[in-house]
């Protein structure tokens, strides 16, 4: 009883906007509010072309439903508050940025290397500072995994700095 | 006598034979792996199966489905940690056992229900899939429609978590599938001026992402957590009490786990937590379960192997899947130019029996690795997240990019590991997307055919009665959860 009553004062004593229930629907709202928006810059077919609905019929009509029923849950939550999620780790967070960098070095130096970097990244901010395994992970695995699609799948990987040394 | 020949013509290829054995160890490694399991396994391994043929390729899909499920309860029973969310309710009484020192008559018994289970629903699907893909004759566009409305509201309904964030979820994956040129009109939806947006937003990214993905991310959150890890001597066969004391448990089931399979919701995970509920129900000595109880281990484990047959059934007939995982099939089927449905079964038997008699077999092939390399399989555990996600990032990437040589697909798929990790979070399922995404063109694609014969009157619909029967089934489906929660 007690830790309900605390669960709802600790709830109530948060303004609305901070609650994560307020964020989240705010979020799904507005980016489908936008996407609503888009819908109505899609081209429109003559009614000769037109086969039932017109193409952005069937989006926008998603897009209200996902808008109604995020207010919903929205309306729901008051009554029945979500509860309170853990704050996220700093390894989440260089784990997220990891993924960024590799975008950014797969994309301007090299797939592979993309791969190493976050794989070493990742594995040494988890915890494993050995330098063996660090290497293992972040190049022999990917040098593995590479040749194995490269000749059992035949595929071609994206040019980069050391992608274009294999392919001479 | 023919058909069985038909089943049994796997026993009789050796290359089948090697692809189901692979496809069953691959699927149990997947299964006790926390946080992996045979959808995103599958997924994984889509890109691999392009070098066989299309049998090939479905057996090992089905093999890693099969042993996968089972799987989960391996790392259930020893770490108190299901390897796949279908062992979640095998924790419950697996964990306490293995603690008193019977870890080895847990995991028997959860061997045994499982293949029980799993070979009973594939003779469901034996016997279901042809009769349903007989009825599927009689579907129109507008029938096809309300069938797949009916899906994603049994999808909302009796999957996990809340209804509406499943129905959001559900929309969201369909929001997906109209990405790209509009296949009836060709106009551009959703492409931002990306010429590669065109052909639309791929299966695997999504699927990947929002598997793999998200869950490398929320394993990021977890590194302080400690598993305790129960020894296993060896696992052992039931004795003939516990037999005595679980054939109507495991009978009724395997009797639910395939009849929740076959609705297009989520499948072994579902059908294990109604299993073990029902089976406390039943049971002598509910006050057991929870301590240790052998019939909970059993009524999960069933139901969740269950689930497998059950779930091919609307997929292969339909067209339709009943879970994530035949969702990945679903997609292995129609990459590989077999598009399921009743011609399926019309024009190539063959095909769908040998499907059958492999599902048969991998049941088998994982009752003889499970029972005597358990104890092999547990220490694939002790691989530790610091080195083994990299390893999947590194797997993930390659296989996203594979598939259509495309770069863009590797980003669609990060993004959706964030989102992923996000809907998980905040109480999204993120299943629903996947059979929205799935079934999103066959929806859009029906009604708006539906809609050219009907001469734009959305009344018509409610004039056929099959039609009008999903409709009701569907709004049923929707009031369920109301009534459920009132009575509480």
């Amino acid at each position: 009883m007690n830790n309900v009553q605390n669960k709802k004062r600790a709830n109530k004593s948060l303004p609305f906007f901070f609650k994560d229930s307020f964020i989240v629907s705010f979020i799904i709202i507005f980016i489908s509010s936008i996407l609503l928006f888009i819908t109505f810059t899609f081209d429109i077919v003559p009614p000769i072309l037109n086969r039932g609905i017109q193409p952005a019929t069937f989006p926008k009509a998603l897009l209200v439903l996902i808008i109604l029923l995020t207010f919903f849950i929205y309306y729901l939550s008051i009554n029945n508050p979500w509860k309170k999620e853990k704050k996220l780790p700093n390894s989440f967070y260089i784990t997220l940025f990891s993924f960024i960098l590799f975008i950014f070095i797969s994309k301007f130096l090299d797939f592979f290397l993309g791969i190493s970097v976050l794989s070493i990244l990742v594995s040494y901010f988890w915890g494993e500072k050995r330098l063996i395994y660090l290497i293992i992970v972040g190049m022999i695995f990917p040098i593995i995994v590479f040749i194995f699609f490269e000749t059992i799948l035949g595929l071609r990987f994206p040019p980069g700095i050391i992608t274009n040394l294999y392919y001479g | 006598m023919e058909n069985l020949s038909l089943i049994m013509a796997p026993l009789f290829s050796s290359k089948l034979l090697m692809v189901l054995f692979l496809g069953t160890l691959f699927g149990l490694i997947l299964g006790v792996l926390p946080g992996l399991g045979p959808t995103t396994g599958g997924a994984l391994i889509l890109p691999f199966t392009m070098t066989l043929d299309p049998l090939s390729a479905i057996v090992l899909l089905t093999a890693i489905y099969c042993a996968g499920t089972y799987g989960g309860a391996i790392t259930a029973v020893l770490i108190n940690t299901p390897g796949t969310p279908a062992a979640a309710a095998t924790c419950l009484d697996g964990y306490p056992l293995a603690q008193k020192g019977e870890a080895g008559r847990a995991l028997g018994m959860a061997t045994v229900s499982s293949v029980i289970g799993g070979i009973f629903s594939v003779i469901v699907l034996i016997f279901f899939a042809p009769l349903l893909a007989q009825l599927a004759y009689e579907f129109g566009q507008p029938e096809y429609f309300a069938l797949a409305i009916f899906g994603l509201t049994m999808l909302a309904s009796i999957g996990e978590g809340s209804p509406i964030k499943n129905l959001i979820a559900g929309a969201f994956g369909i929001l997906i599938s109209t990405v790209g040129k509009d296949f009836m009109t060709s106009i551009d939806r959703f492409t931002f001026g990306v010429n590669e947006l065109t052909v639309g937003i791929g299966f695997i990214p999504v699927v990947v992402g929002l598997f793999a993905i998200s869950e490398m991310l929320t394993q990021s959150t977890l590194l302080n957590q400690v598993f305790k890890r129960v020894a296993l001597k060896a696992v052992k066969l039931p004795s003939l009490e516990d037999y005595k004391k679980t054939w109507k448990t495991i009978l009724r089931s395997t009797g639910i786990g395939s009849f929740i399979g076959v609705l297009p919701a989520e499948g072994g995970t579902v059908a294990s937590l109604i299993g073990y509920a029902e089976a406390k129900r039943w049971s002598k000595k509910p006050q057991e379960f929870g301590k240790g109880s052998i019939e909970g281990i059993a009524g999960a484990e069933a139901a969740n192997n269950a689930a497998t047959g059950g779930a091919m059934v609307p997929t292969l007939a339909l067209g339709i899947p009943g879970s994530a995982t035949t969702a990945v099939i679903l997609t292995g089927l129609i990459i590989h130019g077999v598009r399921p449905g009743p011609d399926l079964f019309r024009e190539q038997p063959e095909f769908l029996y040998g499907i059958f008699g492999s599902m048969l077999i991998a049941n088998v092939m994982f009752f003889i690795l499970g029972f005597f390399g358990a104890k092999i399989f547990a220490r694939i555990t002790l691989v530790p997240n610091k080195l083994l996600w990299p390893m999947i990032f590194a797997v993930s990437v390659c296989g996203t990019y594979s598939l259509s040589q495309s770069i863009l697909d590797v980003w669609i798929m990060l993004l959706f590991g964030v989102i992923g990790f996000f809907m998980r979070r905040y109480g999204f399922s993120v299943v629903p997307v996947i059979i929205g995404l799935i079934l999103g063109e066959l929806v859009e694609g029906t009604l708006r055919q539906s809609l050219v014969i009907f001469d734009g009157n959305w009344l018509m619909f409610f004039t056929r009665p099959i039609a009008l029967t999903f409709f009701v089934l569907s709004f049923i489906a929707l009031i369920f959860p109301l009534i459920k929660k009132k009575k509480k």
